[in-house]
């Protein structure tokens, strides 16, 4: 039973990624062939939303705060990070789509949130989010938000160097 | 298979003397009185945290704590309730029980037993300690969610995550204490369909401890884990999550509740069968329904969790799953009120608890049922029509458990009756103290209060003024109990070895005499 | 006992008559409200359906339980059966609760697909649940706001008289517009929290790290109040939500105003800042966003609330002042507040607190401007 509750971590990872269960998706992704296979398109609104974690002092924002899309098409949306602090800072952002089954059919080909971001004292940088909507997507979903969430990984980043340098 | 019971006589020794007796017993009928006694303290600091808890709600307004200390109390006060009281509570009356009711000298692991009562004290005195550090203890709700309970809390926390972990080390060895016995020491002739009804709760209950006391366990090390060695179990930065917490929480929580409440039904299905001199109605029946009850349990656990952002299709099950809960539970009620129908009944204070717990365990069940259903509960979840749902399952339902068995069977512990006017007195005090506390928490949640809050909107004032009242009313009553606990161990009427009329034919306990000798049977009886 | 027979009889049928006046009421204190949008009507309609069903089940059991402890007592004689099981009985009371629940299953399967909508919404609304405050964001119009109690201490304190919206008054209500489809995008900054509005039925809780979604459909104007309902920390009961509905061309006024206002506040960081203009404005920023913690005397709450009066960085160090203020501090409560107020708030607030108290007479008198601020985030020398 011990075992059981320890492997439900893992487990809630693989089947969340699986099913896009609480619009978590990690990693790129394409579309399958029977998705491929659709040639259908239609037209639905694709929100981005930026949201820094407590404590996170960088400015980070979309350049658009949505797009109307078509399912099918490839798109690119561009984000700006700016590191306003005195000191080398390391983020990890962490998507999130809403509506949760909405989450699979959101293909993000590029994204910044697959690495973490190292940003030097007073960099800005602009980076892109390269997604296509699978046609696949339910009718009833009728827009995809995708949110942003910034976290501030530097200590955490510094903990694991230490740990590994031993 | 059960084990051969010799009987030549060991010469004349009872127990030990001094405090020797209480630190190294192996005697079931001690370490009983041992978690009897120590969820009896703890009934009274759980109580005290809750009068905290009432004196500050009296009035909307912050008066008499800030809310720093406030959500330690809420937090201490459901952790004593559920781990230190409840728990304890069920696991000596079946230390006290068990053994005599399937014709055992004593429980199957005696110096396991010593040691699983033992780590209780040690676990919550080191958690009470936290209350007095200077960070102060656990503010975080019994639930623990994270990461209010890993990345916010105070440094105290990891005190908390050792005292859960030694609270669960407690109940597995109890646990494996039980079904070993059960399994092993019965007397020849009683097959488990012939066990009381007492025994087959606790072997079911006993099993459903031993499956999620270590999920609890997983997930407090999982918590230890994130707060002190950089993992990201429950943290999304690190591509955790922190509803994976209240998963993992809720497949040892929503077990947890039918662990606090099975053994009731066992205590209360002897006590209508006792006073309505009536065999229970539909033995097998309720065996079937306790057995479906914990396999159920294990697929509701999303329950509490409708508002977390999950799917249609996953609201949907646990909503189902939820509602058929019901139908085992109802099965129950309507064998209880079976038994009593055509019966030939008396009142005495055992049977006042009992049908208060029937009575009033289906109101619980019944908000309980309400709360199932999903779209309702959106506008439910986190108000104090949840707090008025659990406490009305807990008070009149697991607690009137405890009292109703611990006035059914102290005369056969002490061997004097307890004083039957003083019972009642306190049992109608209880009774409607109880309802002026919970019954109104059902409005004011629906009403729109939620729960945890130290201070409240206008609207809600007469009803927590209320509410108070009676919770004091409940806290006082509870030292009358005392009171007649304490009179009935040192005097009163001698009481038979039956006790009650027509129990001899109930139980093999009814066949020892009052009190039992120290090692209860010593020659195995035949069960016909 | 007669006497107690003859009050109880009265008593079951005077009841319930009782208790339906109260629950029937409108806006009663007893029951769930029946709200304003047609989810808040269904779901208020199962819920009385289920409660209703559970009283007539509950009224029949207790019947015969209260019936047979009457009739079958020893005392008046009551001679006990002996059956103790029938079969087709059992069978019979086991199928018949299963077709309740399989009734009520239905209607509430309905009421859940109604709520779980997932079309487009017509606005948008990012709501993020902070400690202890909302925040409220316009998605489409790019402009948002937070949203704070705006009970005083003095009346949680009972040192003066309780107003009649205690605890459930915002300085800044999020304000939507009437007969149309607001999509609520719902997340958490630090702990988990919860948007409620029981008068739209809708609850949500806010996750830090990922987005849950609800939506509403307001047709009538009105103000309406709702809670934060999951513990998150000291001030979970003083974080409440209160929406104002109102008609279209009120709320594209309301949108107007508030991106005038934003594009103001820009306007503002780049003119120059008397001390007592910083000073004022600082001193309101300081009560509603700071002395929560830090405490409005500015002794704070050691160890874990620093005290601001006395403090070495708010009377020597302008520049660390700054750092913590923009970054927050790590492992603490206190947030990075650089990216969610304005320059000219953050150089007020610094500015009042190196002031305040007897900071003003110990400390440098260093002044810190909101160009002070733009410098800082764009690494230019101090």
């Amino acid at each position: 039973m011990f075992a059981f509750g320890w492997l439900l971590v893992p487990m809630y990872d693989v089947f969340c990624e699986i099913t896009g269960l609480n619009g978590k998706v990690t990693g790129p992704s394409s579309l399958s062939e029977e998705s491929l296979a659709i040639t259908e398109q239609r037209e639905l609104l694709v929100q981005f939303m930026t949201h820094n974690n407590e404590s996170m002092p960088w400015f980070f924002d979309s350049e658009k705060s949505q797009m109307r899309v078509v399912t099918g098409n490839q798109y690119e949306a561009t984000f700006v990070f700016h590191n306003t602090t005195g000191k080398e800072m390391v983020g990890q952002v962490i998507p999130s789509v809403s509506p949760g089954r909405g989450a699979e059919y959101f293909h993000k080909t590029e994204c910044f949130c697959f690495e973490r971001q190292v940003l030097a004292a007073g960099e800005r940088i602009e980076l892109p989010v390269r997604f296509i909507i699978d046609p696949a997507l339910p009718k009833e979903i009728g827009s995809l938000s995708l949110g942003y969430t910034l976290f501030d990984i530097t200590d955490r980043v510094q903990t694991n160097n230490e740990i590994a340098k031993l | 298979m059960s084990t051969v019971v010799e009987s030549h006589d060991h010469g004349h020794h009872g127990p030990a003397k001094g405090l020797s007796r209480w630190l190294f017993t192996t005697n079931h009928k001690d370490i009983g009185t041992l978690y009897l006694w120590f969820s009896f303290i703890m009934l009274f600091i759980g109580g005290a945290m809750a009068m905290v808890i009432r004196a500050e709600l009296f009035q909307p307004g912050l008066q008499i704590v800030q809310p720093e200390f406030f959500n330690q109390m809420t937090t201490n006060h459901g952790l004593i309730m559920v781990f230190g009281v409840i728990m304890p509570a069920f696991v000596g009356l079946a230390n006290w029980m068990l053994p005599m009711q399937i014709g055992a000298p004593d429980m199957a692991l005696p110096r396991l037993n010593n040691l699983s009562f033992w780590l209780l004290p040690m676990a919550f005195g080191i958690l009470i300690s936290t209350l007095f550090m200077p960070e102060g203890g656990p503010n975080f709700g019994w639930t623990f969610y994270a990461p209010l309970s890993t990345t916010y809390a105070p440094s105290t926390v990891n005190f908390f995550i050792f005292s859960v972990h030694v609270m669960g080390v407690s109940s597995i060895l109890g646990s494996i204490n039980i079904i070993t016995t059960i399994f092993n020491m019965r007397a020849p002739g009683m097959t488990l369909m012939k066990m009381p009804l007492f025994v087959w709760s606790w072997l079911i209950t006993a099993y459903l401890l031993i499956a999620v006391m270590p999920v609890l366990a997983g997930v407090v090390t999982m918590m230890l884990m994130d707060i002190n060695f950089g993992t990201s179990f429950f943290n999304a930065a690190g591509g955790g999550d922190p509803v994976l917490f209240q998963h993992v929480f809720w497949f040892f929580g929503h077990p947890e509740v039918y662990i606090m409440i099975l053994p009731a039904f066992g205590i209360v299905s002897h006590i209508i069968e006792t006073f309505s001199r009536k065999p229970i109605f539909g033995y097998s029946s309720m065996v079937y329904a306790m057995a479906s009850i914990a396999i159920l349990s294990f697929v509701v656990w999303a329950h509490h969790m409708f508002t977390v952002g999950m799917p249609l299709a996953g609201e949907l099950f646990f909503m189902y799953s939820t509602m058929l809960i019901a139908i085992p539970t109802g099965v129950k009620v309507f064998n209880w009120v079976a038994t009593m129908f055509r019966g030939s009944i008396t009142f005495e204070t055992p049977m006042l608890f009992s049908i208060a717990f029937v009575a009033l365990f289906t109101i619980g069940g019944f908000s309980g049922l309400m709360l199932a259903i999903v779209p309702a509960d959106f506008q439910y979840h986190d108000t104090y029509f949840v707090v008025a749902h659990f406490h009305y399952v807990l008070v009149p339902g697991a607690l009137f458990g405890i009292i109703a068995a611990a006035y059914y069977w102290l005369p056969k512990w002490t061997g004097n009756m307890y004083d039957e006017t003083l019972g009642k007195l306190h049992f109608w005090l209880t009774f409607i103290s109880v309802n002026v506390t919970f019954f109104p928490m059902h409005f004011v949640g629906l009403a729109g209060m939620p729960r945890r809050y130290p201070d409240y909107a206008l609207q809600f004032a007469d009803f927590n003024a209320l509410i108070s009242v009676g919770a004091f009313m409940f806290g006082l009553t509870q030292l009358l109990f005392l009171f007649i606990v304490i009179k009935t161990i040192r005097s009163g009427k001698q009481a038979k070895p039956e006790v009650w009329e027509g129990a001899g034919d109930l139980g093999l306990e009814w066949t020892l005499s009052s009190p039992p000798p120290y090692h209860s049977f010593t020659v195995q009886p035949q069960v016909k | 006992m007669a006497y107690i027979k003859k009050v109880s009889a009265k008593l079951i049928f005077a009841l319930p008559l009782f208790f339906s006046s109260l629950i029937f009421s409108e806006k009663s204190d007893y029951n769930m409200p029946v709200g304003v949008t047609d989810v808040s009507e269904s779901i208020f309609e199962l819920h009385m359906i289920i409660f209703w069903i559970c009283v007539v089940i509950g009224i029949i059991v207790f019947a015969i339980m209260f019936w047979s402890l009457w009739k079958y007592r020893k005392s008046k004689g009551a001679v006990a059966a002996d059956f103790d099981d029938n079969f087709w009985l059992e069978i019979g009371w086991t199928v018949a609760a299963t077709l309740v629940l399989v009734w009520m299953a239905v209607p509430s399967t309905q009421v859940m697909v109604e709520a779980y909508d997932d079309a487009e919404g017509e606005i948008n609304i990012l709501i993020t649940g902070h400690q202890w405050k909302w925040h409220y964001e316009y998605l489409e119009d790019e402009v948002g706001f937070f949203s704070n109690l705006s009970t005083s201490q003095e009346q949680i304190d009972g040192e003066v008289p309780k107003g009649e919206f205690y605890l459930q008054e915002v300085d800044e209500p999020l304000v939507i517009p009437t007969n149309t489809r607001v999509r609520f995008l719902i997340t958490g900054n630090d702990v988990i929290h919860s948007w409620w509005v029981p008068d739209f039925a809708v609850k949500q809780d806010a996750i830090p790290g990922f987005i849950n979604t609800a939506w509403t459909n307001v047709p009538e104007p009105g103000i309406f109040r709702g809670a934060c309902t999951e513990l998150c920390g000291i001030k979970h009961a003083f974080m409440p939500v209160v929406v104002r509905a109102v008609e279209r061309e009120e709320f594209d006024a309301f949108i107007a105003e508030k991106v005038a206002l934003a594009e103001e506040e820009r306007m503002l960081t780049s003119k120059v800042w008397t001390k007592d203009e910083l000073m004022e404005r600082g001193e309101s920023f300081y009560a509603v966003n700071c002395a929560a913690c830090h405490q409005a005397n500015g002794q704070g709450i050691p160890p874990v609330f620093p005290a601001l009066e006395g403090s070495q960085i708010a009377l020597n160090d302008s520049s660390k002042h700054i750092e913590i203020l923009m970054e927050g501090v790590q492992g603490s409560a206190m947030a990075a507040f650089g990216d969610s107020y304005s320059e000219v708030d953050i150089a007020s607030v610094i500015t009042y607190t190196r002031q305040a108290w007897s900071n003003g007479e110990n400390g440098d008198g260093v002044i810190v401007t909101p160009q002070d601020i733009v410098a800082y985030k764009n690494r230019i020398d101090l």
